[in-house]
């Protein structure tokens, strides 16, 4: 599967649109098991992410990639800036090989695995991306697999981020930066028409 | 070889206090500071971290942060970099402090290493 230029920055728009209604329960979902700011501090993102696409139209996938990836980078402040900013900057460096987006999206994952130092399994934002680069590769993407990833990670403990120090009781809660990420893929299904 | 230091946290104050307290111990060594956003909130900002790399005078950095996203930006700005970069995953003032009264009498990086190895915390 593939997403041209102008889908795929309708999908970041999209995204960029669902993060900005959902701020609160963002951070609502934050506070619960972190600090409590993931919601503010995407927003922060995803208006830097507007304002750069506002002032340059991006010529190619790459460039549109790396113009998310440096708005985040500079703009969100936490943890999830450098990891959502790596996932897009090594999709950049990708899509200036190929244009498949499970290869893309399996790319930013492996970007989330490096930057995290974790894996699957850890109550991260990489068990909603790598179930959906799975299903993007055997060609079931749908809005099942991105609510069941998500959905899957109430019952995880955490063994990474700040939810780690909450150990055991960070059972029952939704992982903040599954829920973004969530969003992100719930962008892209929409974008697809599905 | 000349060591620099930079330090990294989430916190504007804790990077100027920690850069305050060091320098009493180490008051020659280029100590330059990546405290908080760009506009000074709790966070870490790639660019402050890029820019205390840029300013720091040292033939090569020591290292020190404190919480995940310091550690990942600077991670991120490492990659990026042509600038040699240790960085150490020890308690940040204690490190930071121990490694700047090493750097101050010109001991070896080995030594420096040394020392800090039981203060490494995460």
């Amino acid at each position: 599967m593939e997403l041209n230029l102008a889908d795929t920055k309708k999908w970041i728009e999209l995204f960029v649109k669902k993060v900005e209604a959902n701020t609160s329960e963002l951070n609502e979902l934050d506070t619960a098991i972190g600090d409590g700011d993931h919601g503010s501090n995407m927003a922060r993102g995803m208006a830097a992410v507007t304002d750069a696409l506002s002032k340059k139209e991006p010529a190619d996938l790459a460039e549109l990639y790396k113009t998310v990836a440096f708005a985040m980078i500079q703009k969100v402040g936490g943890a999830s800036g450098p990891l959502y900013g790596t996932a897009f900057l090594d999709m950049s460096k990708q899509a200036k090989e190929t244009t498949d987006l499970a290869k893309l999206v399996q790319v930013g994952c492996d970007g989330l695995k490096r930057r995290g130092q974790s894996d699957v399994g850890m109550k991260t934002m990489i068990d909603v991306w790598q179930p959906v680069a799975e299903s993007l590769k055997s060609d079931d993407f749908s809005k099942n697999v991105v609510e069941d990833a998500l959905n899957a990670t109430k019952d995880m403990v955490a063994t990474k981020g700040r939810a780690s120090y909450l150990e055991e009781k960070s059972k029952g809660h939704l992982d903040p930066g599954s829920q973004s990420s969530a969003y992100l893929f719930e962008a892209l299904l929409e974008v697809l028409g599905e | 070889m000349k060591y620099g230091i930079v330090i990294v946290s989430h916190s504007f104050e804790i990077a100027e206090g920690v850069k305050k307290l060091i320098s009493q111990a180490a008051p020659d060594l280029s100590i330059t500071t990546a405290g908080g956003t760009d506009d000074n909130e709790i966070g870490s900002s790639l660019e402050k971290i890029q820019k205390a790399v840029d300013d720091n005078t040292g033939d090569e950095i020591l290292a020190f942060y404190d919480l995940g996203s310091s550690k990942m930006n600077l991670e991120m700005l490492m990659e990026m970099t042509d600038k040699k970069i240790h960085k150490y995953d020890v308690a940040l003032v204690e490190g930071a402090y121990t490694a700047a009264t090493l750097a101050e009498v010109e001991s070896p990086l080995a030594t420096i290493e040394t020392n800090l190895e039981p203060l490494k915390i995460k």
